[in-house]
């Protein structure tokens, strides 16, 4: 059974599995039960065999055996399937909070301490708990390991927790069809013991644990990396939704503004205003409405940064 | 019906020269034969399109990365194929084809009751397909927000929504219709003697059908309007961006397309439940229990939506209420293929190929339905919800479900529509192919889901490789089978043996008039006696 040999690696894949046990064993049962049934009645009584049907119209006895014990184990599964579920329903008082927000088409983890990543980092056998947001569409974190998903929902507070119990690296999707890149919007969970977490959650000069130099260009690709600007633009030149960063720095750029078309050159204060207020300059060729506001998530420092970075870009 | 002297008794439908000629006596013909043939037709047409689709998302899916096409075209071939097959050919398939061809036939009617409205309701059909295909052709890009058009996705993407929504809207509209007739069909035009417990299985499951299709599309129509006026004007009803709420599109949505699944199940679910004591040359097993278990699904059948939705965000107590209405509308197919497997025992069974469709329906049925209950348990639910694993269960259900059934219901009433037997060899070659490749196409994608693999992905991480290797394979193969069968029932329809009136036996009353049948069916409208029934053997 395949689900025994895929990654376990929470608190509530006993549960889930469990359901999925009962139900897929209950489930062979009858599939196996019936087609031998049915291909035994194919052999005995074809008609080569049995020439003449015996008339047979029914039987009421029957007829209430397989509704009962059908409705007694469609009961039994449900009790699971209740079972494996309900304590994903209430997180508890204590659990590490950290908030998800969920763009077209990028995952950015937020924690208490104003960090921020593109990498779940979680403690180890400590209940976390993730506040959802969503600054566009629906989008669905699932995390196949931890057996746990729920819908981003834009303008509606939710969230999702679990325990960690296994250290490693693991998958986490979005599952809920969001346009373009949705199949490219996976993110990684890095569950880590408490003691690692807490090291890289206080360690102040790298703000990511791979990162060690800090220079401004490696500060702007690394914002700019954690809150998703590479699922639409890309830095070599290539086309995707949003056009690239390649060779934009002081350049001369066709922008339609108001219904108008005009050529402006990508300074500071275009790019700026790029970051924070991106529908109302949109660069010819390309549409509108795909790029959300980053107003209230950069910090002038940080924006500063990322024009440091896009100037490398030549 | 004052007409009705003047048309002679012993022409065929297929012969008959009325006011028009050429293909103007098909497309202003009333007679409820020809309209079913003009559905047939318009149906594997779309059909075709909607295959070629299919076949070219495997084909983008044997490797990671990009294989025929980019990331947008995926996107927006995934969203035509849901539409074209859920609202042109599995929503309307059987009831419009088998139903409209064979309802009149089956309780001893000479028409439906309102033949220019079931034709009227064949020119929606057309209209809303061509509005549907004109949102690919023309306009700013195919639609790419999947079949179900969720908020705020579908208010978002710059492509050509509008007419696909209006299409989709327009073929609500012929559904209902179609479903109106049905119902005043049934209770008024059944034979003299023919009593509601008389009627047979196909004509109830027509019934059952009729009504979700009157009560529930009404809901999908209002909802299409509702996502058209905030397109067009921006009134906040779904887009949290204008104070809307998105997950009030789900409930809409849901509300209309899951017993939509029941209108195109339960017309399959007839057709075995005739193809069987057919071919076992037996009285139906539990008649009454298949018609109570009919109208218990058509009615659980609408409580059941919020079980596409558990992860939404719906209060606990919805779930878990959604949750056990789900198992107990399990109950009552399950009973269906009780009663099915017993009709057999102690027949005397003719393996003819429309009971090799039957029987692989039954098991592909049953792999769709047992799969669906992994779907309705919450934790289990929220595991595969939204990855591959739902769309290897719809399409066994819907796909195989319908389609087997369909291509049962094709070879079993086939000499009765073309009054010519079809090859049997090249049938059940057909069938075979058509089965083995159907079974490797989507049996990869449970394990995909168990995986973890999330649907409409256009691109995948390398784990999931294998399984869509198979997968992608199978799909060469059974469209290989497809092949064989549509060629084989072609050439049939053409240069086939000459049927007789009843070549399998059956005792239902279209085997009572000759094939193909006469424009007005029976000469004498058929009386049912006392000891009459449509399963005495």
């Amino acid at each position: 059974m395949y689900i025994l040999a895929s990654t376990q690696a929470s608190n509530f894949v006993s549960g889930v599995d469990r359901a999925f046990l009962i139900i897929l064993g209950i489930c062979f049962f009858f599939l196996i039960g019936l087609t031998l049934t049915m291909v035994y009645f194919i052999y005995r009584y074809n008609r080569k065999k049995n020439p003449i049907a015996t008339q047979i119209t029914g039987s009421n006895t029957l007829e209430v055996v397989w509704t009962v014990i059908p409705t007694i184990l469609v009961l039994i599964m449900f009790y699971y399937g209740w079972a494996g579920w309900k304590p994903m329903k209430t997180a508890p008082d204590d659990a590490f909070e950290i908030d998800v927000i969920a763009r077209m088409w990028n995952f950015t983890f937020e924690y208490d301490n104003g960090r921020k990543t593109d990498t779940l980092f979680v403690p180890l056998n400590k209940p976390v708990k993730l506040n959802l947001n969503s600054m566009d569409v629906i989008h669905s974190l699932y995390i196949p390991a931890y057996r746990v998903k729920e819908d981003v929902v834009p303008g509606k507070e939710k969230f999702m927790w679990f325990i960690p119990e296994k250290e490693g690296t693991f998958e986490l999707f979005c599952t809920e069809y969001c346009g373009l890149q949705h199949s490219y919007m996976y993110n990684w969970v890095k569950a880590v013991p408490q003691d690692e977490f807490d090291k890289w959650y206080t360690d102040t000069t790298a703000k990511v644990a791979s990162a060690t130099v800090d220079s401004p260009t490696a500060a702007g690709k690394r914002i700019m990396t954690n809150i998703g600007c590479f699922a639409c633009h890309t830095v070599d030149g290539n086309k995707l939704v949003g056009p690239t960063f390649k060779g934009l720095y002081g350049h001369e750029v066709t922008v339609k503004a108001g219904g108008e078309t005009k050529t402006v050159v990508a300074d500071d204060e275009y790019i700026k205003n790029s970051i924070l207020d991106p529908n109302s300059e949109i660069v010819d060729g390309y549409n509108k409405g795909l790029m959300q506001s980053y107003q209230g998530q950069l910090s002038d420092t940080e924006i500063s940064q990322i024009i440091e970075y896009l100037k490398s870009l030549k | 019906m004052q007409a009705s002297s003047q048309i002679p008794h012993d022409v065929s439908y297929l012969d008959y020269k009325g006011k028009y000629k050429g293909l103007l006596a098909w497309i202003l013909s009333t007679d409820h034969k020809r309209i079913a043939l003009l559905y047939m037709f318009s149906i594997m047409t779309m059909f075709f399109v909607g295959v070629c689709l299919g076949l070219a998302m495997k084909l983008e899916l044997i490797a990671p990365g990009k294989t025929i096409m980019g990331a947008q075209d995926y996107n927006a071939v995934f969203t035509v194929h849901g539409v074209i097959m859920i609202f042109m050919i599995v929503i309307p398939g059987l009831p419009a084809v088998f139903g409209n061809f064979l309802l009149p036939l089956m309780i001893g009617a000479k028409d439906v009751a309102f033949p220019k409205l079931n034709l009227f309701s064949w020119y929606l059909y057309i209209a809303g397909a061509i509005l549907v295909i004109s949102s690919v052709l023309f306009g700013d890009g195919s639609p790419d927000t999947g079949w179900t058009f969720y908020a705020p996705y579908s208010f978002r993407t710059g492509t050509n929504m509008l007419p696909a929504i209006f299409g989709a809207f327009v073929l609500g509209f012929s559904s209902i219709l179609t479903g109106l007739n049905f119902i005043v069909t049934i209770h008024r035009l059944r034979a003299p003697g023919m009593t509601w417990t008389k009627m047979p299985l196909f004509p109830w499951t027509l019934y059952g059908t009729a009504w979700i299709q009157l009560l529930a599309t009404p809901v999908v129509g209002i909802t299409l309007v509702l996502v058209s006026l905030e397109r067009i004007f921006g009134i906040g009803v779904f887009d949290p961006a204008l104070g809307g709420d998105p997950i009030l599109y789900q409930h809409l949505f849901w509300i209309y397309s899951h017993p939509a699944v029941y209108i195109m199940i339960l017309p399959a679910m007839g057709a075995i439940s005739e193809v069987i004591p057919t071919f076992s040359q037996k009285h139906v097993f539990g008649y009454k229990a298949i018609v109570a278990s009919t109208l218990a699904i058509a009615f659980v059948g609408y409580f059941v939506w919020g079980h596409h939705m558990f992860t939404s965000g719906m209060s606990g107590t919805a779930q878990y209420t959604f949750s056990i209405l789900t198992f107990l509308v399990a109950i009552p197919s399950a009973i269906k293929v009780f009663n099915w497997i017993s009709t057999m025992y102690k027949g005397s069974i003719a393996l003819e190929t429309p009971f090799f469709w039957a029987m692989s329906f039954i098991f592909v049925f049953m792999i769709g339905g047992l799969s669906g209950l992994v779907l309705g348990a919450l934790a289990t639910d929220v595991y595969v919800h939204d990855t591959a694993f739902v769309v290897a269960h719809f399409h066994f259900i819907v796909f195989g479900g319908v389609g087997f059934s369909f291509f049962a219901a094709i070879h079993y009433w086939f000499p009765k529509m073309f009054g010519r037997m079809y090859d049997k060899t090249w049938a059940n070659v057909g069938w075979i192919v058509f089965f083995i490749g159907f079974l490797a196409l989507y049996t990869p994608m449970f394990y995909l889901g168990m995986q973890g693999m999330p649907r409409r992905y256009y691109d995948y991480l390398e784990q999931f490789h294998s399984a869509n290797i198979l997968s992608t394979l199978g799909s060469w193969v059974m469209t290989f089978g497809l092949a064989i069968i549509v060629i084989n029932l072609f050439r049939s329809a053409k240069s086939g043996a000459i049927a007789p009136e009843n070549p399998w036996n059956g005792k239902t009353l279209e085997w009572t008039v000759p094939s193909p049948p006469p424009v007005e069916n029976f000469d004498d409208i058929p009386v049912y006696g006392e000891k009459d029934g449509p399963y005495e053997y």
